[in-house]
Order: structure tokens, then C-alpha cells, then sequence
């Protein structure tokens, strides 16, 4: 714990000096190529950091009050649509194990989901839940969810397939039902392969949320501050960067649970983490 | 024995794989006896495997009939007659020892505490005190074989399949578990029918030994194991064992009509 704690450390410390090296080695030489290092592209990190601690505006509270906020605002639409997208995509996946019939008549049709983008589709989840009368966040969490529900489907469907068939063998000596072979066999066998897919879908929902406010007009997110800080990005742009690192801490949190839930819940051989 | 009666019984069982058409048993008779150890050896890929799926109805033969227990191989699985272990243990990977040998209990909706109270039964029939809360990549092969029999035991099924259990261990591993084996089917009142391609394994084990052709397979003979009970380490060398062994490597090429290598 404590080695894993160093080097994580030693590897953000090498990311910095990096940064900061290349920043004044392009200063210093008055780099062009790819693009003209100064104040403006390239902030010091520790001003990004600084900035956080700095009023948002006169008189306003500090800005890292307000990413806060506006994190926790983003956190719980991305929860409601990772919670919305694996639970779609887990019944999903239930249903196809059960049906070859079902698996080829709609697995390319999901797979297509995928490759509409999700700015063409968030417009008109707005409108359609919008116009239910639902609250304007909840729209974001089924963006969210869109993003979500793929890879856990997929991943699901691939576990839920992974048992031994003569662990299928054993059930069918014991007579046992479907339903049973699914909680005792199948959905155990699938977890390693459900939580490679949550990890994907932990990152994938913070960036479907932040996305999905966008088209939504919701002010109260990250999406919301860097649709905002990036107007003002020529006079702050550590404004921006303090924001980014937010919505990165927001993601990386959202995986660390993940992780976290995976070695209570999964009890395998250590090599089975991944 | 044989005013017993009869565990299991095959009438003219045939067997045609539907791909490529290929005949697997042909024209299979075959009566085992309550308590008794049968056990079925042929050259590799003759179909004994599938004649034990057969009898556990968990592959269906093409004409002919199986009847265990008085009834239909289907309702015989229904009614969880069979206890099966594979070559490999196929233990689940997500459950310790006791969970895994509690499995079949939890399918006959054993309660809690008569489920912990046959668990620590059968750990202690299988020599595994101490393991209950390891999970099985914990363990050597012999151990998770020894797991996956006391699971195949734990609800006392009246009939038990064996597909080459220890075919995947080591010889010496392999001797023991022989040695348990014998020990737990006494103590039990189980009736078995083990698959094997070890002519010394099927000798030592069995009450019979059931020799099979190669493909498709046929009953090439039949040998009353006639060594004395309870059978021990000198049991392997006595001088009937080898004359027993002997008789049952002859039958194996007598229907070895192929020329194929036969097992030592």
C-alpha cells in the first residue's frame, strides 16, 4: 500500500516537473511548433491550483467551493446513469444469454446504438423527458446511461457465458431450474467480466453527464462551468484548467469505487484482478 | 449380490452423434447392481464418457433405454439421484470449500444449519478439517478433487458417476485417492460407476469391470473382481491382481480390432 502510494506520487511529481520543463524550455526558446507556449496555453500547474483557492468572482465564494458543487451536482447525475445504464445493459445481457434468437435480431441494433453520436441523440432525450415534466438533470443521467449501458451489456453477456460447461453439466445433474443456473452459476461466473465493464462505464458516465448538460442548458454541473470558463479562457485560463482537473478527480473517483466494490464483492485468485 | 436390485439398467443402448453420424455405443446391456463398483475402461475416445452422460441423463442416447432406480433416467435426475464428478473438480471459483460442498444441499433447500451440520460430515469423510474456508485456487489438485467428491456425496445420492476422477493427478496422488476412494464408498452406501483408462485403477476399485471397444463401443467382456475387501496397499500385489489385470487387458485387445495403443 504504502510502495503503491510512492509511486503514485513519484509518477504525478515526473508529470509536473515534465509539464513544467517543456513550459519553460518552450518559453525560453520561444517555441511556435505545435503551438506558441506562454501564460495563456500553458498555465503553471501550481496557478491552476492556485486558482482554486481564489475567489470565482468579486466578492464570490472561492472557486473550488464552487467546482465542488457543481462535481457533486455532475456526480449525481452520472450516478443516476450509471446506476439507469448497468442495470439496463445487465438485463439486457440476461435476456440475450437466454435467446440466440434475441441475441442475433438485436445485438447489432445495440451495437448500432453506438455509433450515433451522443450529441445527436442528447437533444432529444431532453426533449422528450423535458416535456414529461421531469427534472432537467434526470435527462443528463439517461445520456449518461446511453454512454453506460453498452459496455456492460456486452461485457455481461460475455461473462454470463464464461462458466465451465461442465459447471452448466453439474446444475443440469441437480436438475436445477434456469432461474437458478443464473444466481448460482451464470452471474457469479460473470462478475470479473461485469466489473472490467464498470470501470469502462465509471469514467464513461462522468464524461456522458458533463457532455449531456450541454444540449440540456443545466448551469449547475462541470459541463456547465467549462462551457462557462471557456469564455473567459483568454483572460483566466487557469480557470479552465483548475476545471478540468476537478472533472478528472470526479472520474478517477467514480473508478476507485469501482475498484473498491470489486475486491469486497469478487473473490477470486489474486491473478483474476485486473 | 444378485438378488439386489438393480441401480442401473441399460436395454440395447445406441448412440449416433448427430454431426458427422458418427456411431458412439452401439447395442449397450448393462445391469449394475445396488453397492456395487463398476467400473467402465476402453481405449481413449471409445465413448465411455458418453455412456456415463447417458446414464446420468445429461446426454440422450439415439434408441434403447435406461432405467435408474426403477425409472426413467430423466425423472432419476429429477428426483437428484446422481452425484457426478468430473475429471477435473469443476469447483466454483467464488466459493470456499464449504460453500462449494453445500452447492447440491442449497439446490434441495437444506436449511441453514442442517446444510453447515452435513458440510462438517462430509469435510471430515474427505480428510479436508481445517479447509472449509479456503477457496478452491487454494488447494492442490488432489484437494479439490477430494472437495468435488464430498460435494457429489453430501446429499447421500443413491448413484454415483465418476468420469476418470484422477485422471488429472500425479501417480502417487492418484494411489491415495484410490485408497480414500474405497474407504468412502464403504462408509457410504453409495453405488458407483467410475470411467477410467487405467487397467491397475479399475482392477484395484472395482466389484466389476466393464471392458469396452473402441468406437463405436460395444461390451467386449465382463470381470468379477473376486480380490478380497477391504482392499488395501497389498492388494496391488497379490497374485490375483495381476491375473485380474492380465484378463482385463486381453478383453481390451481382443476389441481392439483398430490396432490402436492400448493404456498400460
Amino acid at each position: 500500500m504504502l510502495r503503491r502510494g510512492l509511486v503514485f506520487a513519484a509518477v504525478l511529481a515526473g508529470l509536473w516537473a515534465l509539464w513544467e520543463a517543456y513550459r519553460a524550455f518552450g518559453v525560453a526558446v520561444s517555441l511556435t511548433w505545435p503551438f506558441e507556449v506562454n501564460e495563456r496555453t500553458m498555465p503553471h500547474i501550481h496557478d491552476m491550483i492556485g486558482q482554486l483557492f481564489e475567489p470565482s468572482r468579486r466578492n464570490g465564494p472561492l472557486l473550488i467551493e464552487v467546482l465542488g458543487k457543481a462535481a457533486l451536482f455532475t456526480a449525481k447525475e452520472a450516478a443516476v446513469g450509471f446506476a439507469l445504464g448497468a442495470g439496463v445493459g445487465f438485463l439486457i445481457a440476461v435476456a440475450l444469454v437466454h435467446s440466440t434468437l434475441l441475441q442475433r435480431g438485436l445485438l447489432p441494433y445495440i451495437v448500432a446504438s453506438q455509433t450515433i453520436p451522443i450529441l445527436a441523440i442528447a437533444p432529444m432525450v431532453v426533449v422528450w423527458l423535458g416535456g414529461r415534466g421531469l427534472p432537467g438533470w434526470f435527462s443528463v443521467s439517461v445520456i449518461a446511461a446511453y454512454l453506460t449501458f453498452f459496455p456492460v451489456a456486452i461485457n455481461a453477456l460475455r461473462g454470463l457465458q464464461s462458466a465451465d460447461p461442465r459447471a452448466h453439466e453439474l446444475m443440469n445433474s441437480y436438475a436445477a431450474s434456469r432461474w437458478t443456473v443464473l444466481w448460482k452459476l451464470r452471474v457469479p461466473a460473470s462478475l470479473p467480466y461485469l466489473f472490467a465493464a464498470f470501470k469502462i462505464a465509471a469514467t464513461a458516465c462522468v464524461v456522458g453527464a458533463i457532455i449531456g448538460e450541454l444540449p440540456a442548458s443545466i448551469q449547475d454541473g462541470l459541463g456547465g462551468a467549462i462551457l462557462n470558463f471557456n469564455q473567459y479562457y483568454a483572460s483566466s485560463p487557469e480557470s479552465l484548467w483548475a476545471t478540468n482537473i476537478i472533472a478528472a478527480l470526479l472520474g478517477i473517483a467514480f473508478f476507485l469505487l469501482i475498484v473498491l466494490t470489486e475486491k469486497l464483492v469478487v473473490r477470486r485468485a489474486p491473478e483474476h484482478f485486473v | 449380490m444378485n438378488e439386489q436390485a438393480a441401480v442401473v439398467s441399460l436395454k440395447s443402448l445406441t448412440k449416433d452423434f448427430a454431426r458427422g453420424g458418427v456411431r458412439a455405443l452401439q447395442e449397450i446391456d448393462l445391469e449394475v447392481r445396488q453397492r456395487e463398483f463398476v467400473s467402465l475402461i476402453g481405449p481413449s475416445g471409445c465413448g465411455k464418457s458418453t455412456l456415463l452422460r447417458i446414464i446420468g441423463d445429461l446426454v440422450q442416447p439415439t434408441s434403447g433405454e435406461v432405467v435408474v432406480n426403477g425409472k426413467q433416467a430423466h425423472q432419476a435426475r429429477l428426483d437428484r439421484d446422481y452425484g457426478i464428478v468430473f475429471q477435473d473438480a469443476v469447483l466454483y471459483d467464488w466459493r470456499t470449500v464449504a460453500k462449494n460442498i453445500a452447492l447440491p444441499l442449497e439446490m434441495l433447500s437444506w436449511d441453514r444449519t442442517r446444510r453447515s451440520e452435513r458440510v462438517g460430515e462430509m469435510v471430515e469423510l474427505v480428510e479436508l478439517a481445517g479447509f472449509e474456508g479456503h477457496y478452491p485456487w487454494q488447494l492442490s489438485g488432489g484437494m479439490q478433487q477430494r472437495v468435488s467428491i464430498a460435494r457429489a456425496l453430501a446429499f447421500d445420492p443413491p448413484l454415483l458417476l465418476m468420469d476418470e476422477p484422477f485422471g488429472a493427478l500425479d501417480e502417487m496422488t492418484r494411489e491415495r485417492m484410490n485408497m480414500e476412494l474405497l474407504r468412502i464408498w464403504q462408509e457410504s452406501s453409495s453405488t458407483i460407476v467410475f470411467v477410467t483408462h487405467s487397467i491397475a485403477e479399475a482392477v484395484f476399485l472395482s466389484t466389476r469391470v466393464v471392458v469396452l471397444s473402441p468406437r463405436p463401443a460395444r461390451i467386449t467382456g465382463i470381470v468379477d473382481i473376486d480380490l478380497p475387501q477391504p482392499r488395501n496397499t497389498d492388494t496391488r500385489e497379490q497374485e490375483r491382481f495381476f491375473e485380474l489385470v492380465t484378463q482385463v487387458r486381453e478383453l481390451l485387445r481382443t476389441g481392439d480390432r483398430s490396432g490402436e495403443e492400448l493404456p498400460a
